[in-house]
């Protein structure tokens, strides 16, 4: 397995733990973090695949940078809606008041 | 563009254009708004006395247009259409004229008759249609333009009739709109032809043929209220009385039997028809509608219900006429068109002139109204005479011309059905009679609102309409072998759609 | 440099980005007249983009003169100027509606908006799948900004689903990218789909799978769709105008792009995929429609219902018929209508002070202007005729005849009637009697908000009458 195949199924597994995250955590926080652990993953994947053939190719590193900032982007807004939703309500998930306290006690 | 392209286009403008000048108009601009309605109305007649000429003359007149590819609108102002066009332009002034009587003081006037005019605008473009996209595409704009006019009241009641108009017409323009598309995979086009489009194709499956037919009498079955698809009919008469006008004489019903005919004549072709076996089912339909829309008429205590189920049998007379295979039954079927249309104004115009000028709803409060209100019980009695086929009356020229033409056809049950049906009608007319001018008068009248004027019995507006179209009931008879009466076009237009002088 | 600055490709996506950044900077009050200003000079350069694609089917632009695969490549083509007239043709009438509708949330409208159609328009110019990729994440950003301008409680939360069904529906847009640059070593579509035969690798396969899951995600398609009546349903009027009217209309864009290009030699198989799914969402959204209580609510719906009527075209790509000009037929004419029909929502909303259904009561009599809107906008989402719903319902019907797809006649039919309880449940309301209990006094309502919605209304009316230059602009487009 080259280095470049080994960084793509790192990717992908950081890729899936990410998803896996986002779609069942109930902590807004965690979901923020995991969405960065899924771009991290995609990222990998990306520079990973297209390094297959030893030389080192700019464009997939362009891309990476670009995918950052977005990302960066991304997550400051998650946050920012994330402690807009924690002033107004107290609350740091998505869930209605009843059920969350159900899940924490 | 030339004239001939032209000229059909203008007939639907001029009730277009005032219909949104109407909306624009601000409620209480009251003469702006009549002028543009009446000029509407007149320039349009004037527009269809320029087709007749022509049409006569052997003129074609059409247009056509891509909508998008394998799309096309298509009119033509052919015989067929000129006799529906010039009987809707001429009810819609008459109308017209009566709503600006009836509607004097009433809230929404704008919305009123812009709906109206637009109801008009679609009717033209029904009667014009030169083929079945285009046809369904004012079949479906009449239903939108007719629901404001169902619930204009406001009430709960007028918004139940609106809703069950709604759901029988949407489901019908479905029904409608599926068997237009199956038909066009099948046969690539679907243009009105004389003589219809599917003798001269081969390798169709009869039975899709059949089910298709079905599909779109049913569709247009739906605003003619052939029986089981009638239920709306009654519920909308809680609408104001130039809508019911509207209604059962100038646009739905007659939009709905206007499809059958060309449904029937120009896409199956009457042969064709007749070689499906798709006729005699057509006929025994409308039996069943004539007979049971009579039946129902008899137990109905509110006048303008009675009226209602008295329509779901007269129009069933014309799909009667388009059953019966044969020249004469189609005449009959044609002029009914026309015949039914100026009769059942006729006691619909009367009908809301008890209820605005006496508070009159109710058969039995309509005791020695002919007394009080001699010239609108006159135009009713004529209207109901004619309904009867009692002679003399637009009414006998239909009948006799179905009844030649069942006999013809050897269907001798149709004049039984026939028959019974006018004894029907007398059943359920001659009680109403009796009361208008031999019961004495009540003591006092249910809510009199306008006041006896001299022999002025009610406002003139709403007086001239029903007069002038009773005088057309009796006229339609007795000059019918004049050249412009309604029988001398139908039995023209006979002539082309069989390629036989009748 | 002057070279590059000529052609309105550029200036589509330049314009919007100089009015956001400066609107941003001089506050609501001169930015707005900045931004109405520059979406009048954005329609212009659609227009005159137009002119320039319909006679050469493709127009190019190498942004900064640089090559690929650095350089960016704009490309547009017949699709994508409809999309774009679609869009700027939308935008404007809603921006001039917020200007006058919103209070508070002005500060953040214009800058938002400005990014938001900046990304929709660079998404519909880009020819290469990464570009596509950025300016997905820009629409989705700027679009969750703009649904919390509000401030509202309940407008965070759904803007916080959004944005996450956002973020992962363009995850998986992504990793379908890597595997294909992987793959490939490009991410020009054009190159792609040369390259892509009808024989796909296993990777090109999960490439395309969640591409196209991202995708459907991001559209709404049912049953990714429970992200979209809060967002849409809760936002300012204008700002689920915009969301209903374009800006799903964007990632649908995508998988259109993606499955007439790369992927048509081996998907067509899983067509009825999508369709199920598209019928579906016609018959839930429609469903869900009818029992919405609040007003925007049922406007919302009506969208989940609505883009199911796009997806229904894929399994008729290939088969003779105009399938492609169907959905975008369908796809324009349902911008016009909905953004119409928001917008007289928001009115009708403003001027009852009740977002529930109840509150239209009355209103033909007192805002007839509105509820024309109204009504003409839900008659082309019942697909009645004339109307550019009512030409796109027709096509597909006789399209699915054509190749004996029953079912999606069927579908298209029923879902007509279930728009039509939904729409005429409100507007029978509205008719009622003055004398009726539910009769609330109005809050005044400015005559631009009505008459934007009319606008709107009355143009998706007329594309039924005149569709045919929309027919001569996609003529050349593969697919």
């Amino acid at each position: 397995m080259s280095s470049g195949l080994l960084f793509a199924a790192v990717g992908c597994l950081l890729l899936v733990l990410g998803v896996g995250g986002v779609l069942l955590l109930d902590h807004l926080v965690r979901r923020i973090l995991a969405f960065n652990l899924m771009g991290s993953g995609i990222f990998l994947v990306l520079v990973g695949l297209a390094q297959r053939s030893g030389r080192i190719d700019p464009v997939p590193q362009a891309m990476v940078l670009t995918g950052i900032v977005v990302s960066v982007a991304a997550t400051a807004l998650a946050l920012a809606l994330a402690r807009r939703r924690y002033a107004d309500s107290g609350s740091t998930t998505l869930q209605d008041k009843a059920r969350r306290e159900d899940r924490h006690d | 563009m030339s004239y001939n392209e032209l000229l059909p286009l203008l007939v639907i403008a001029s009730s277009l254009l005032p219909g949104f000048i109407i909306f624009i108009l601000p409620e209480r601009q009251i003469v702006l708004r009549t002028m543009f309605n009446l000029l509407g109305a007149v320039t349009k007649l004037w527009l269809i006395g320029l087709l007749l000429v022509g049409v006569t003359a052997g003129e074609q007149y059409g247009f056509r247009y891509f909508l998008a590819p394998n799309m096309e609108l298509v009119f033509k102002a052919d015989a067929l259409a000129l006799l529906f066009v010039s009987l809707s332009a001429s009810l819609w002034l008459l109308t017209t004229l009566y709503a600006i009587g009836y509607l004097e003081h009433a809230p929404h006037r704008s919305r009123f008759f812009g709906f109206f005019s637009l109801c008009v605008t679609a009717t033209m473009g029904i009667a014009m249609a030169g083929n079945l996209l285009t046809f369904f595409i004012f079949y479906e704009l009449l239903t939108l333009a007719t629901f404001p006019l169902i619930v204009h009241r406001g009430t709960p009641q007028a918004m139940r009739g609106g809703t069950v108009y709604l759901a029988y017409t949407l489901f019908g323009g479905a029904l409608l709109l599926i068997g237009i598309v199956w038909l066009n995979q099948m046969t690539g086009q679907t243009e009105f032809t004389q003589g219809g489009i599917l003798a001269a194709t081969d390798g169709i499956s009869r039975t899709h043929l059949k089910l298709v037919f079905l599909l779109l009498i049913a569709g247009v079955g739906v605003k003619a209220a052939i029986v089981p698809l009638h239920g709306w009919l009654p519920q909308a008469m809680v609408a104001p009385a130039p809508v019911s006008a509207l209604l059962h004489a100038v646009a739905v019903v007659k939009a709905g039997a206007f499809g059958v005919v060309r449904i029937v004549y120009e896409i199956y072709g009457i042969e064709f028809a007749q070689s499906l076996g798709l006729l005699l089912p057509l006929a025994v339909a409308a039996a069943v509608t004539i007979l049971w829309g009579s039946l129902r008429a008899l137990s109905q205590g509110d006048l303008k219900r009675r009226l209602a189920f008295s329509t779901i049998s007269q129009v069933s007379y014309i799909v009667l006429g388009v059953g019966i295979f044969g020249t004469a039954g189609t005449v009959g079927g044609l002029v009914h068109l026309v015949h039914q249309g100026i009769m059942k104004i006729t006691l619909f115009f009367c009908a809301g002139n008890y209820a605005e000028t006496l508070g009159i709803h109710r058969v039995d409060e309509m005791d020695g109204a002919g007394r009080r209100m001699p010239v609108t019980s006159l135009a009713f009695s004529i209207g109901a005479l004619g309904m009867m086929g009692a002679p003399l009356t637009a009414g006998a020229v239909s009948k006799s011309w179905l009844k030649t033409g069942a006999l013809a056809a050897q269907m001798p049950w149709a004049i039984w059905v026939l028959s019974a049906s006018s004894l029907l009608n007398m059943a359920y007319f001659l009680p109403i009679l009796y009361r208008l001018w031999l019961k004495p008068l009540p003591a006092a009248w249910p809510h009199e609102e306008i006041p006896v004027n001299g022999v002025r019995e009610t406002h003139w507006l709403l007086l001239l309409p029903p007069l002038v179209t009773a005088v057309a009931t009796v006229a339609a008879s007795t000059f019918s072998d004049a050249w412009i009466s309604p029988l001398t076009f139908a039995r023209m237009i006979m002539g082309i759609e069989y390629h036989t002088p009748p | 440099m002057i070279e590059h600055l000529s052609t309105p490709l550029v200036w589509l996506i330049l314009l919007p980005l100089v009015w956001a950044t400066l609107a941003f900077c001089l506050g609501p009050g001169r930015g707005a007249l900045l931004g109405l200003s520059g979406l009048g000079l954005q329609l212009l350069c659609a227009i005159l983009l137009a002119v320039e694609v319909a006679p050469k089917q493709t127009v190019t632009h190498l942004v900064g003169g640089w090559q690929e695969p650095l350089g960016i490549l704009l490309v547009a083509d017949g699709l994508s100027v409809t999309m774009l007239l679609l869009t700027q043709a939308v935008s404007l009438p809603v921006a001039l509606y917020a200007y006058s509708y919103l209070k508070q949330g002005q500060h953040w409208f214009w800058p938002l908006t400005g990014f938001l159609l900046a990304g929709i328009n660079g998404l519909y110019l880009s020819g290469d799948l990464f570009n596509l990729y950025v300016t997905l994440e820009l629409i989705g950003l700027a679009a969750v900004g703009l649904v919390v301008t509000g401030g509202a409680a309940g407008q965070v939360t759904a803007a916080m689903r959004y944005l996450l069904a956002s973020l992962v529906g363009s995850g998986g847009f992504l990793l379908g990218v890597a595997l294909l640059y992987g793959c490939f070593g490009t991410v020009s579509i054009r190159l792609l789909t040369s390259l892509i035969g009808s024989q796909a690798p296993l990777a090109v396969w999960l490439a395309a799978a969640v591409m196209v899951a991202g995708l459907l995600l991001k559209t709404a398609l049912f049953p990714f769709h429970f992200w979209l009546p809060p967002a849409h349903g809760g936002a300012p009027a204008p700002i689920s105008a915009l969301l209903s009217a374009l800006v799903v209309k964007a990632s649908f864009y995508v998988l259109l792009r993606l499955w007439l290009g790369p992927f048509a030699g081996f998907v067509s198989p899983l067509a009825w995929l999508p369709a199920l799914l598209g019928s579906l969402a016609i018959l839930w959204g429609g469903c869900q429609a009818i029992r919405a209580e609040r007003l925007k609510m049922m406007v919302a719906y009506s969208t989940v219902a609505q883009l199911g009527y796009l997806v229904l075209i894929f399994p008729l790509f290939g088969t003779g018929s105009h399938a492609m000009q169907i959905g975008l037929l369908q796809a324009t004419a349902h911008g016009l209508a909905k953004a119409g029909m928001f917008l007289a929502a928001g009115t009708l909303v403003k001027a009852s002070g009740s977002e529930l259904i109840d509150g239209i009561a009355t209103m033909a009599g007192r805002l007839p202007v509105t509820l024309f809107a109204f009504g003409l906008s839900g008659v082309s989402l019942m697909g009645l005729p004339p109307s550019g719903g009512f030409l796109a319902k027709y096509m597909l019907i006789d399209a699915a005849l054509a190749v004996g797809h029953i079912w999606i006649a069927v579908i298209v039919v029923t879902g007509g009637l279930l728009a039509s309880i939904y729409v005429f449940r409100v507007l029978r309301l509205a008719f009622l009697g003055p004398g009726d209990e539910r009769q609330v006094a109005l809050q005044p309502v400015s005559a631009v908000m009505e008459w934007t919605a009319f606008m709107l209304a009355v143009s998706a009316i007329v594309l039924g009458l005149a569709a045919m230059p929309l027919f001569r602009l996609l003529e050349g487009v593969a697919g």
